[in-house]
């Protein structure tokens, strides 16, 4: 049933195979190196660089006609940005896609880890606009290469202390850097707080694409995943309590924030809206 | 002083800007820094000098002589050409400390070498708070408790008499007397035996230069650091050294006691430069 999906001027996933073989020994070798961004060859994409095109060629590299698809931006299953790339899969692949979490196999997304558990059979692909976490120290790529690989962090470090003297808190808001298997520091993607604890110690692997930056890395299932923090300034994430779903009477998850202009009124709802789907239609 | 273990002993030290050629490699054809044959610039030229303990060692000369050159390359702003320094507090002094890794070579900047630029756009960060500035050292040498940074930047900052209500400022918004004690302050973070100060005061008011210069006089006395001070004022040079080498062309061309110099000097152009100041 799937393959009628497929356009037939397409190879296989778009890409021609020896670009996704080429892909994939990247991904081999990031998983080889948690937290080390590998450089590969980004390859041309019909969707345009900044729009996911790092996860994307992950994703396109990595499936398989028995894989399950799942395509989120910033938790919704909906938007442009996630409709057009489930397009894209669909029409070169001809695979099924999904909203739920548990049913996927291969979840790409932008700013969002979803809210339910990540499993040891899934792959977690997150599009990275910035991969490099020493960017501000310097702008050279030469420069922050040798400072990874002499483990010299201590301009990101700096960043957090600012943050501390001026506003009495770490003012990272999303891509708070986490620091991976004790070696290489990392930026999360643009994830929020909330999200970088399921990157630690998680039965999933997770992959990262920067199309734009032409970087790959990874986390994989059971790494140590510690985000940046001075001892006296513990990381925290996000406060969430006493908010609740509007729509699903979720507790404890991370939420989108709603004005309604019409009403005047203030309120939440997750911001995995498959997750909320989910729940709204266990109750029905 | 020769039965006293030097805290800084460099060798033959040379930098130059350029390919070098037959002539000028073997050191006899340079004149004032330049090779007239190939017209490589040898900014440093076969440097030999020790750093004594506690002591204050001046190095006067006129623009483009070297001095500059001289304590970047020191620092490890720059590469040297070739040459050997060691340093007594890093492996023992046993160890050319130019010839060491990059992650060595840090951890000298941070622990056991201090600088100061005679720009500060060179050693600050001008748009993080003072705090962070000096806290930039700290956290290089491993601290990771920010209350215990905050303390320590502000005990070091009030003692170059920063105002504690400064501190979160960025340094931008400084005067050029401020900044510069920033830049002390920040040198000093980590305690190193040896501190570089490069035209500190060059540039400031006269009232100014004499309370930063004598700040640097009291910090010295206070901690016993060794210091090396580089001016192209020898008045400068006169207030704050013991003894003092003369630098010409990248090269060394007198060697002694302050007041001896002052008062008999060797060479031509140690002379002119005396006589300039009475
Ligand atoms: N990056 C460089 N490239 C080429 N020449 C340089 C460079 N830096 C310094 N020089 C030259 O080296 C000599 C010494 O300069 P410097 O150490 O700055 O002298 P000083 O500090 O005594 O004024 C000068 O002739 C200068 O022009
Ligand atoms: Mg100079
Ligand atoms: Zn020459």
């Amino acid at each position: 049933m799937a393959d009628n999906n497929k356009n037939p001027h397409y190879n296989f996933a778009f890409l021609d195979e020896g670009s996704k073989r080429e892909i994939r020994r990247s991904i081999l070798k990031a998983v080889a190196i948690p937290g080390y961004q590998v450089p590969f060859g980004s390859r041309e994409l019909p969707i345009g660089r900044g729009w996911g095109t790092g996860g994307l060629q992950i994703t396109l590299s990595i499936i398989g006609k028995a894989d399950v698809l799942k395509v989120i931006d910033q938790g919704s299953d909906d938007s442009v940005n996630a409709v057009s790339i489930r397009k894209l899969a669909v029409a070169t692949t001809g695979i099924e896609t999904t909203a739920y979490t548990n049913e996927a196999t291969v979840i790409q997304s932008r700013h969002r880890i979803p809210e339910e558990k990540l499993r040891n059979d899934q792959i977690m692909v997150l599009q990275v606009p910035n991969p490099e976490p020493l960017r501000y120290v310097t702008p050279k790529e030469a420069v922050s290469r040798k400072l990874h690989a002499e483990a010299e962090y201590s301009g990101i470090w700096l960043r957090l202390y600012e943050g501390i003297v001026k506003y009495g808190h770490t003012v990272t808001g999303a891509d708070h850097p986490v620091s991976v298997s004790g070696r290489y520091v990392m930026n999360p993607s643009p994830i929020p707080r909330f999200d970088n604890p399921k990157l630690h110690n998680s039965d999933c692997l997770y992959l990262f694409g920067a199309g734009r930056e032409k970087k790959i890395y990874a986390v994989p299932p059971h790494t140590d995943v510690v985000s940046l923090a001075y001892d006296d300034y513990p990381f925290s994430i996000e406060n969430v309590k006493g908010r609740v779903c509007k729509l699903c009477g979720a507790t404890g998850v991370f939420f989108d924030e709603i004005f309604d202009s019409d009403t005047n009124e203030h309120f939440f709802q997750c911001s995995d809206s498959g997750f909320c789907e989910k729940r709204r239609r266990e109750v029905n | 002083m020769d039965n006293i273990m030097p805290v800084l002993a460099v060798r033959n030290m040379s930098v130059r800007f350029g390919e070098s050629c037959e002539y000028c490699i073997k050191g006899c054809a340079v004149e004032k820094g330049r090779c007239p044959y190939c017209h490589t610039i040898w900014a440093l030229n076969k440097v030999s000098f020790n750093l004594y303990p506690g002591e204050i060692l001046g190095i006067v000369g006129e623009s483009g002589s070297g001095k500059s050159t001289l304590l970047k390359a020191l620092y490890f702003d720059m590469e040297v050409s070739c040459g050997e320094a060691y340093l007594s507090e890093y492996r023992e002094g046993r160890e050319n400390i130019f010839e060491i890794s990059s992650q060595q070579k840090r951890y000298i900047r941070n622990h056991k070498m201090g600088m100061v630029y005679q720009n500060p756009v060179m050693g600050l960060r001008m748009n993080f708070s003072n705090s962070a500035n000096v806290a930039e050292k700290l956290i290089a040498a491993g601290i990771r408790n920010a209350g215990n940074m905050t303390q320590r930047a502000e005990y070091l900052l009030s003692h170059v008499e920063v105002p504690v209500s400064r501190i979160k400022e960025e340094p931008k918004n400084f005067s050029g007397g401020m900044q510069q004690r920033v830049q002390i302050s920040k040198a000093l973070a980590n305690n190193p035996p040896v501190l570089l100060l490069d035209e500190v005061t060059t540039g400031l008011d006269l009232s100014v230069q004499a309370r930063v210069l004598d700040l640097i006089k009291k910090i010295q006395l206070e901690l016993g650091i060794s210091m090396i001070v580089v001016s192209h004022d020898l008045s400068v040079i006169r207030m704050m050294s013991d003894r003092t080498l003369v630098m010409l062309g990248g090269r060394i061309v007198e060697e002694g006691l302050t007041d001896q110099i002052l008062e008999d000097p060797i060479h031509e152009f140690t002379q002119t430069l005396v006589h300039s100041l009475l």
